[in-house]
C-alpha cells in the first residue's frame, strides 16, 4: 500500500510525536508514505475567517503538487483540520467549476494547476477501512491487556463529511483498539468538541468543554486521539483544570499510532511518548508491567 | 400571494446591512426550529442563542449581531451544520460573520484579528506556520500582558519538549507572497 503523505504544520511542531509514530506505525504495517515536497499550510481556521478564496487556494496548492507525483491517489492526512480544509477544497471545487476556475487562475502564479483528482483519506480512515483490525491484530505481539482505551474522534474528521463514520455516533476506533488487545471505554463523548482554536484566544471556554471530556475519560487507562488540535486541549492544561475543579483529572492521553505502535512493541523512543505532555505515571506503571509479561490489574472505576 | 408577500418582508433590511447579505441567502430558508442551538457545544458561554443569532440575520440586525459574541464562539464542530432539518451550512455562516468582523475591523474583534494576521503572515512569509515566530509576532502586536501570561506556562512545557523550536534565517522556506497577493486582487474584484 502506498499514500503520498500531508503531515500538516502542527506534525512539524507541537505534535512530532504524531509525525513519528505515524511513520514509524506505517512502516512497520509495511504502508510507504510519500511526503508531498513543499506542501504548505492548508489555513486552518485563520483562512477562511480572513479570506474565502484564500481558504480555497491554500490547500489547493498542496494537493496540486500532490497530483504531479506517481506514487498514488490518494493522500493520507493525520490532522484532522488539514483533513477538513483539503476534502472541503475538494468537494466545492467539484460541485462549483467557478471556483475551481478561480482557483487555477491564482495558482497560475506558480505555475501550477489543480485538477482534482486525488482522494483524501484521514488517518484513522485508512487505519480502520484500509488497513483494518485484522492486519493490526495479527501484528501485536505485546496484547495490551486489562487497559481501558477511550477513543476519542473530535470533530473535524466525522463532521460535516460522513466518508468513513457516523458523524453522529462514531465507533471506527473500537475494532482497532480491541485489535490491540485492550478494553474499550465506553463513552459518550468521543464526538464531541475539545473547543478547538479557542485555546489561543478563549481558553475558559475550552477548559469548560475538556474538563467535562477529561472528567467521562477518568474511568479509562488512556485516551486516544487522531488530531493534534484535540490531543493539545486535552493534556495541555490537566493540572491546572484539576486544581481549579479540586479533583484529579490528569489522564493519559496518547495519538492512536501510539497506542498502536505499543501493541506492536515498536519501541517508545520510536513512538516518541517522551513528547506527550501528558502520560500518567499509573499508565507508565502498567506498561512496564506488560513489558515484563505481567497482565495489570483492571482499572477500578 | 401571501408568500410572496412575505418573503419580501424578509428582504425588507436595514440598506446599510448589505454586507449580510450572502449570509442572508445561505440561511433564507431557517425555520428557527432551535436544532442548531440544542447542537452547539460553545452556547453556554453566549449570550445569544444561534437560533437567535440567525434571526437577527434575518432580520438585518447588523448592530446588534457584531456587538454580540455569539458568532465568535463557534468553534467549527459542524454538529449544526450536520444536524440541521434544512439543511443550511451554518459552520460556513459563521465563518462568513468573522470574516466581515476581521474586514470591518470591528473591535470587539481586534484581539482575534491580530491572532488570524500573525498566523496568515507567518504562512506568507514561510509557506508554513513556525508557531514560535507566529506567537511571538502575536504577543509583539498585543498590549494586553495578561493575554501573554495566559500563554506563558503552556509555551514554557512545549519548548522543554522541543515543540516550539525556533527558525533561525530562511532556509526551508516557501514564501507565498505573490500568492497572498493574487488572491487579495481577486477579492477586491467581486
Amino acid at each position: 500500500m502506498k499514500f503520498l503523505y500531508f503531515p500538516g504544520c502542527s506534525l512539524d511542531g507541537t505534535a512530532l510525536e504524531y509525525n513519528q509514530s505515524t511513520r514509524v506505525l506505517m512502516k512497520e504495517l509495511g504502508v510507504e508514505l510519500y511526503e508531498i515536497p513543499d506542501w504548505t499550510c492548508c489555513g486552518a481556521s485563520a483562512a477562511e475567517a480572513t479570506s474565502t478564496l484564500l481558504s480555497f487556494v491554500l490547500p489547493a496548492r498542496t494537493l496540486a503538487l500532490a497530483e504531479r507525483m506517481d506514487a498514488s491517489d490518494e493522500i493520507l492526512v493525520p490532522c484532522s483540520a488539514c483533513y477538513l480544509n483539503l476534502t472541503k477544497t475538494a468537494k466545492e471545487a467539484a460541485k462549483d467549476p467557478e471556483l475551481l476556475e478561480k482557483i487555477n487562475r491564482v495558482l497560475e502564479i506558480e505555475g501550477l494547476r489543480f485538477h482534482n483528482r486525488l482522494k483524501i483519506r484521514h488517518l484513522l480512515d485508512v487505519l480502520a477501512v484500509s488497513i483494518g483490525a485484522d492486519t493490526i491484530q495479527s501484528l501485536v505481539t505485546r496484547p495490551l491487556s486489562n487497559i481501558r482505551v477511550a477513543p476519542y474522534y473530535g470533530c473535524q474528521c466525522i463532521r460535516p463529511y460522513a466518508v468513513f463514520d457516523d458523524p453522529e455516533d462514531p465507533h471506527s476506533m473500537e475494532p482497532l483498539i480491541k485489535a490491540t488487545g485492550a478494553q474499550v471505554h465506553t463513552w459518550g463523548m468521543g464526538g464531541t468538541c475539545c473547543g478547538a482554536s479557542h485555546i489561543n484566544l478563549k481558553p475558559e471556554i475550552s477548559i469548560e468543554l475538556v474538563t467535562s471530556i477529561l472528567r467521562e475519560a477518568k474511568p479509562a487507562d488512556v485516551t486516544v486521539t487522531v488530531c493534534p488540535m484535540c490531543q493539545i486541549n486535552l493534556e495541555a492544561n490537566q493540572q491546572k483544570i484539576s486544581k481549579r475543579q479540586h479533583e484529579d483529572l490528569n489522564v493519559s492521553i496518547l495519538y492512536l499510532p501510539q497506542l498502536l505502535g505499543l501493541a506492536m512493541k515498536i519501541p517508545r523512543s520510536d513512538l516518541r511518548l517522551d513528547l506527550n505532555l501528558s502520560v500518567t505515571k499509573k499508565f507508565r506503571l502498567k506498561l512496564e508491567m506488560l513489558d515484563k509479561g505481567r497482565v495489570p490489574k483492571i482499572h477500578a472505576s | 400571494m401571501n408568500q410572496v408577500e412575505q418573503t419580501q418582508n424578509y428582504q425588507e433590511v436595514d440598506p446599510s446591512s448589505d454586507s449580510l447579505k450572502h449570509i442572508r441567502e445561505m440561511i433564507q430558508s431557517c425555520i428557527q426550529c432551535g436544532t442548531c442551538t440544542g447542537s452547539c457545544p460553545n452556547e453556554f458561554a453566549m449570550d445569544h442563542t444561534p437560533r437567535q443569532l440567525w434571526r437577527m440575520v434575518l432580520m438585518g440586525q447588523k448592530d446588534a449581531i457584531f456587538h454580540s459574541r455569539t458568532f465568535s464562539l463557534c468553534s467549527s464542530c459542524y454538529s449544526c451544520t450536520l444536524r440541521c432539518p434544512r439543511g443550511l451550512p451554518l459552520t460556513d455562516a459563521m465563518h462568513q460573520l468573522k470574516l466581515i468582523a476581521v474586514r470591518e475591523k470591528l473591535s470587539e474583534y481586534k484581539i482575534a484579528n491580530l491572532f488570524y494576521k500573525s498566523f496568515l503572515d507567518s504562512v506568507n512569509d514561510h509557506g508554513r506556520v513556525r508557531e514560535l515566530g507566529m506567537m511571538t509576532h502575536f504577543f509583539l502586536t498585543l498590549t494586553d500582558p495578561m493575554v501573554v501570561l495566559k500563554f506563558a506556562s503552556l509555551g514554557l512545557k512545549l519548548m522543554s519538549k522541543g515543540k516550539l523550536s525556533p527558525h533561525f534565517g530562511s532556509k526551508g522556506d516557501l514564501p507565498l507572497g505573490a500568492l497572498f497577493k493574487k488572491v487579495e486582487e481577486m477579492e477586491k474584484n467581486i
